[in-house]
């Protein structure tokens, strides 16, 4: 009974080991090997242009709400900035849209963006996406696709 | 003959781990007062807190058993706290592992300097049920962080750390045959990833690390041993996911090095879930398997661990 329950144990020890293991591994070549795919699904998963012009207008209202992001909007055209966040936000989701704005790094330049504005900012996109209701994992896919801007956008 | 009763009873052992540590976590006089001011210390600090812009909620992972910032048994690439590279942000902590015979307090608080550097401190105390014996030890904790960032970064954020230990209570290390039974230094490295949107759109973390130790049980019965008087090295691995902005559910394993000739020591390995309502606290409930220890077999039981985030 003893002997019997204590190899069941380490049995049980040992799967917990192999599948940890086995899901690292698969973790790591998964992550290393698959690239953005891009299809339109997360472009339709956000409600395709219509869905994406509404979290855009909610987003520029959140925005000029935010004491500490508000500021950095103070001289920019709300109209251009609605337009070219739209084509860019239908374009890396799959969209069949161009974006025809300037580069993150130009836009963002000369603006000493912290990681603190930063984060801020993406957690007033997530504030609207939660209040429009985009699912949990849509919203970490449309992230996963803006993460790879920061470098070109804070501390310029 | 013990052994059999816990073994029968092990499948109800982890609800009766949870009471227990209810129970004697949260009405004994000591540990109520202690989370009560870490509570009302974190509620206080809501409306001034202006830290906690750093990093989106859940990034800086838990506290260790050691006051390291990472899982509850390994640590992590991660830093304590939610300071960006301008700001410093202080934590402070109190855990419980409750196994069928022993029982593990842990409490103390960290520093993260603008995310680069983490000082931490954490006092133990190891009650051995049976022999109404307790052994304390403090920890005195640095990890720099070398490259990266958890989630922006296009390669994992590696750290390097170490863990100095001085056993206050050492007559038991003496007893068991412990080479240094005063005190202790672990060094590690180790590298986390959070890949937002990887699996079906959750977001996933990894971590896994290397431990150079002599420590016997985390130092608490001293370090290095009759059977082996050097240092070793441990692989430590966590895995988690998050079920969503607040939720993170996960598995750790850790490697634990075997020096000492009078009882075997094993691997570790839990299954957690941990609890982020806001950037300001952090609860977290696994379920524990901490193998043999000092010759009891199947030390299997529940954590419970609270970390505040205070600025
Ligand atoms: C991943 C995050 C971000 C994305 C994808 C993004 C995207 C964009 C786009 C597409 C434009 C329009 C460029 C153009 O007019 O050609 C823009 C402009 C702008 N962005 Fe961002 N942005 C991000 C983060 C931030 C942050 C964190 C801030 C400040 C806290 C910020 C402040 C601005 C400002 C002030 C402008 C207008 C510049 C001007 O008036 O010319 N952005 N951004």
């Amino acid at each position: 009974m003893t002997q019997a329950n204590s190899q069941a144990s380490s049995i049980l020890r040992d799967a917990t080991k192999a599948i940890a293991i086995t899901l690292t591994a698969a973790t790591l070549h998964l992550t290393g090997c698959a690239g953005v795919t891009q299809d339109a699904s997360l472009y339709r998963a956000l409600g395709g242009e219509q869905g994406i012009a509404r979290l855009v207008d909610r987003f520029v209202e959140e925005i000029s709400y935010s004491e500490d992001i508000a500021p950095f909007f103070a001289d920019t055209d709300p109209d251009r900035f609605r337009e070219k966040l739209s084509e860019q936000l239908c374009n890396i989701s799959g969209g069949p849209c161009e974006y025809t704005g300037d580069s993150m790094r130009d836009s963002h330049s000369g603006m000493s963006i912290s990681e603190a504005d930063f984060n801020k900012t993406v957690d007033l996109l997530i504030n609207v996406m939660n209040k429009e209701g985009v699912p949990y994992p849509t919203q970490n896919r449309l992230l996963k696709r803006l993460a790879p801007m920061r470098k070109d956008i804070i501390y310029l | 003959m013990a052994t059999t009763t816990r073994a029968a009873t092990s499948h109800s052992s982890f609800r009766q781990g949870l009471s227990r540590i209810f129970h004697r976590w949260l009405f004994s006089p000591g540990a109520l007062i202690r989370i009560c001011t870490l509570i009302i210390t974190a509620i206080a600090m809501l409306p001034i807190a202006h830290a906690g812009e750093g990093k989106i909620l859940a990034a800086p992972g838990v506290t260790q058993i050691e006051g390291s910032a990472g899982g509850g048994l390994t640590p992590w690439a991660v830093l304590a706290g939610y300071a960006s590279r301008d700001d410093i942000a202080g934590s402070v902590f109190s855990s419980r592992v409750g196994v069928d015979d022993y029982r593990l307090d842990v409490w103390g608080g960290a520093l993260n300097f603008y995310d680069r550097v983490e000082i931490s401190v954490a006092h133990q105390k190891f009650d051995l049920k049976q022999a109404g014996a307790e052994i304390r030890q403090d920890i005195y904790g640095a990890k720099v962080r070398l490259y990266g960032d958890l989630i922006y970064s296009e390669w994992p954020q590696v750290s390097t750390g170490v863990q100095y230990k001085r056993l206050q209570d050492t007559a038991i290390a003496k007893a068991v045959g412990a080479a240094d039974e005063e005190h202790g230094t672990d060094f590690y490295l180790t590298a986390s990833k959070l890949h937002l949107g990887a699996v079906g759109g959750y977001n996933l973390l990894w971590s896994i690390g290397v431990r150079a130790t002599k420590a016997n049980q985390l130092g608490l019965l001293g370090f290095g041993g009759d059977k082996r008087d050097r240092y070793s090295a441990q692989v430590e691995a966590a895995l988690a996911v998050l079920l969503n902005a607040h939720v993170a559910v996960g598995a750790e394993y850790r490697q634990k090095p075997d020096n000492l000739g009078f009882a075997e020591e094993e691997d570790w390995s839990d299954v957690f879930i941990a609890y982020f309502p806001n950037k300001h606290v952090n609860i977290t409930l696994a379920w524990v398997d901490l193998g043999d220890i000092a010759g009891q077999d199947n030390q299997r039981g529940a954590y419970l661990s609270l970390t505040g985030y205070l600025w």
